[in-house]
């Protein structure tokens, strides 16, 4: 098994069961507020995070818990944040949606729609000025609702900054969308990215379900837009995964299991038609068609993956809630050197 | 029978548009009952021509609703939470606002905006805010905080059937509190405070989710022997000055208390008013009781330690009788 399977396999499996442990804390009521998993979507952070340096900078969304895995976060921390604990990135103070992680170039995510897409683009302007770096906004189709999303391609292009805009698009078709659903942008562009090509930023659309493929593709986009190519757009046409129906994600079918990619099938039948778009299936069955790995190593990588989620999952447990006087600090920098 | 805010606020939406063809609600999912629910089940009786979903547009959308108002329609539009109408600020207060203004009165702008308040745990900074106070500096705008289900009712309905564009204020903590709707029930006053407790001692001003916590919390002071007068301003602009200086005058102390921020608040602007025009009145300064200069952290304990409660009302009544 090559070095490079087993870490994309690892990867992948960290954000699927950490988004699972999510949903356990949260239907064992640990988990306050409301919460977006990136499940059926992994192969995208995993695939552009593969291709960054650590000096970029990455701007994410509410969906951001998949991104700041590839990008290497720590899981325990990560958690205790979405707990509300006092080990977590923020102390508490972020919670899931505006989950980052600074000192990995990730300085803040924007809970608003469209919100980071101006951000990430004065990252590239920084980037630019600073001579190194570029900088990556991952957003949702919603993105494209906002004038925030074209006043930001208009300045990126015309300012020649070194950014690469992901729109992660997961929309449903409206003939299939069923009532209650969670909502869906309604774009009349065929292909986004001819939005942003009329706009003379190149773009193009990639599978997102195809994990190698989109590893070109992120290698190939970054290292222009490294080079001084200026902005860059990529619509993932990612996969709805069945439990991303409304506000509180489910787990139809349960856990994701090793089984379901050697003949076995959920109980649920949305789940097993979905199988055939999820990117972590579909890795696993390539690999095991080309003899890359055997089921004994891919239950090895899970053991250790499912290992260190329960070591996050106790870190951030056993972090102690913040102290009421926390919500008083970091209101302002002044603060901090009077303190 | 027992209806919740969110049924209440559907209903008066519904009896609305049966009353008037014009009225049409727009914003984020409506059409599938919006964020909360509140307007499920309207496209099935009136269309999706008149229950009409968006994009996730605020700046557009509010800028079309204002744009069908000046043109002969009524539009409900729901911003789904305070915090996003951040993004639709120029329309608001730039044009919906001034429009009747700058025409010398030949236009006017019939639109009624729905919105989110407060927060319930968890939504973190940019889900909780109140920012009600922003919109009563701006000429043009009125604004509407209901209390209680039945407040939201009748409010609604006036609002609706103003001539100006109105900023509707729900608060999240309010959604599901039930209350019977009375037989005959129908509009309120737009600019009438309401004495939701009366009392001898000590005024408390509130408006929207806090009347309930100034409620509770005169219920503990009366054990004291404290006798509190609660009054709901229910309307923010226009604010009913003649009913604050009425109660001002018997009690003579004032706390005012608002989920908001306290710097800047509305409570500041209250203040100013009794304090220059009831100053002879007062036997003590006003109080006011309001959020410290901190956004609202997600963890539900740092959230806990900013937000005023009943408890930090009722500190507040008994250090200015003291
Ligand atoms: C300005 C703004 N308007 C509305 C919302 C409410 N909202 C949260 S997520 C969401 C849908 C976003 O869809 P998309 O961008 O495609 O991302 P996805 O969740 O599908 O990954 C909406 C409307 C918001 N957060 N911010
Ligand atoms: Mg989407």
């Amino acid at each position: 098994m090559s070095a490079n399977v087993s870490s994309n396999l690892a990867a992948m499996l960290k954000i699927r069961r950490f988004e699972e442990q999510c949903i356990a804390m949260a239907r064992a009521g640990k988990l306050p507020g409301h919460y977006h998993v990136y499940i059926g979507q992994e192969a995208t952070a995993v695939a552009a995070c593969a291709a960054l340096k650590p000096e970029d900078f990455l701007f994410s969304t509410w969906r951001n818990h998949g991104h700041l895995l590839a990008r290497g976060a720590s899981p325990g921390k990560m958690l205790a944040e979405i707990l509300g604990r006092s080990g977590g990135y923020a102390g508490g103070k972020s919670g899931t949606l505006h989950l980052s992680a600074n000192d990995l170039g990730m300085p803040t995510t924007s809970a608003l729609v469209g919100g980071s897409l101006p951000l990430a683009t004065g990252a590239a302007l920084a980037c630019k000025r600073q001579g190194k770096g570029i900088a990556v906004a991952f957003f949702g189709d919603a993105g494209l609702e906002e004038g925030a999303f074209y006043e930001s391609m208009i300045i990126a292009q015309v300012w020649q900054v070194p950014i690469l805009f992901v729109c992660e698009n997961n929309s449903i078709p409206p003939k299939d969308r069923k009532r209650g659903q969670y909502t869906s942008s309604t774009l009349p562009a065929q292909r986004l990215g001819d939005v942003t090509q009329s706009l003379q930023i190149p773009s193009e659309a990639v599978d997102g379900t195809d994990l190698t493929a989109m590893e070109e593709c992120f290698k190939r986009l970054t290292a222009e837009v490294r080079n001084g190519g200026g902005p860059r757009f990529v619509e993932v046409c990612c996969s709805r995964w069945p439990g991303n129906i409304m506000t509180w994600p489910e787990l139809p079918g349960g856990d994701w299991q090793i089984d379901w990619a050697f003949g076995g099938k959920p109980d649920v039948d949305a789940m097993v038609a979905w199988l055939s778009s999820d990117p972590l299936s579909l890795y696993l069955k390539k690999q095991l068609a080309a003899g890359a790995l055997d089921r004994t190593q891919i239950e090895a990588i899970d053991a250790a993956v499912k290992k260190e989620m329960t070591g996050a999952a106790q870190f951030a447990l056993d972090s102690a809630f913040p102290e009421a006087s926390e919500a008083y600090r970091h209101v302002f920098a002044a603060q901090e050197s009077a303190l | 029978m027992e209806l919740t805010f969110i049924d209440i606020i559907r209903r008066a939406l519904d009896e609305e548009m049966d009353r008037d063809a014009a009225i049409y609600l727009l914003g984020e999912d409506v059409a599938a009952g919006g964020a909360f629910g509140v307007t499920k089940g309207l496209v099935d009786k009136h269309g999706t021509n008149r229950v009409k979903n968006t994009p996730i547009s605020e700046a557009a959308i509010t800028g079309m609703a204002t744009g069908a108002a000046l043109c002969g329609l009524r539009p409900v539009l729901e911003i789904m939470f305070i915090d996003f109408a951040t993004l639709a600020m120029d329309c608001l207060v730039n044009q919906a606002a001034k429009y009747r203004y700058m025409s010398g009165g030949q236009l006017s702008v019939p639109m009624v905006v729905r919105t989110q308040v407060g927060a319930a745990g968890g939504a973190a900074a940019q889900h909780s805010q109140s920012l009600e106070s922003w919109f009563i500096h701006v000429p043009g705008l009125i604004v509407v905080a209901p209390s209680s289900p039945v407040e939201a009712y009748g409010l609604l309905k006036s609002a609706i059937r103003l001539s100006d564009p109105v900023l509707f204020i729900e608060h999240k903590r309010l959604y599901a509190m039930k209350e019977d709707l009375p037989e005959g029930a129908g509009p309120l006053p737009i600019g009438q405070a309401r004495v939701a407790r009366a009392g001898k001692d000590v005024t408390i001003i509130v408006y929207s989710a806090m009347v309930r916590t100034a409620l509770a919390a005169a219920d503990n002071l009366a054990k004291e022997g404290i006798s509190c007068e609660v009054i709901d301003l229910r309307t923010l602009v226009p604010l009913d000055i003649e009913t604050l200086l009425k109660s001002v005058t018997k009690t003579r102390r004032v706390v005012i208390a608002h989920e908001a921020v306290e710097v800047g608040g509305v409570g500041a602007e209250i203040a100013a008013r009794l304090g220059s025009l009831a100053f002879e009145e007062l036997d003590a300064p006003i109080v006011r009781v309001g959020c410290p200069f901190a956004p609202i952290p997600f963890a539900p304990e740092l959230e806990k330690a900013l937000l005023p409660g009943s408890r930090e009302i009722e500190k507040a009544v008994r250090e200015l009788i003291a």
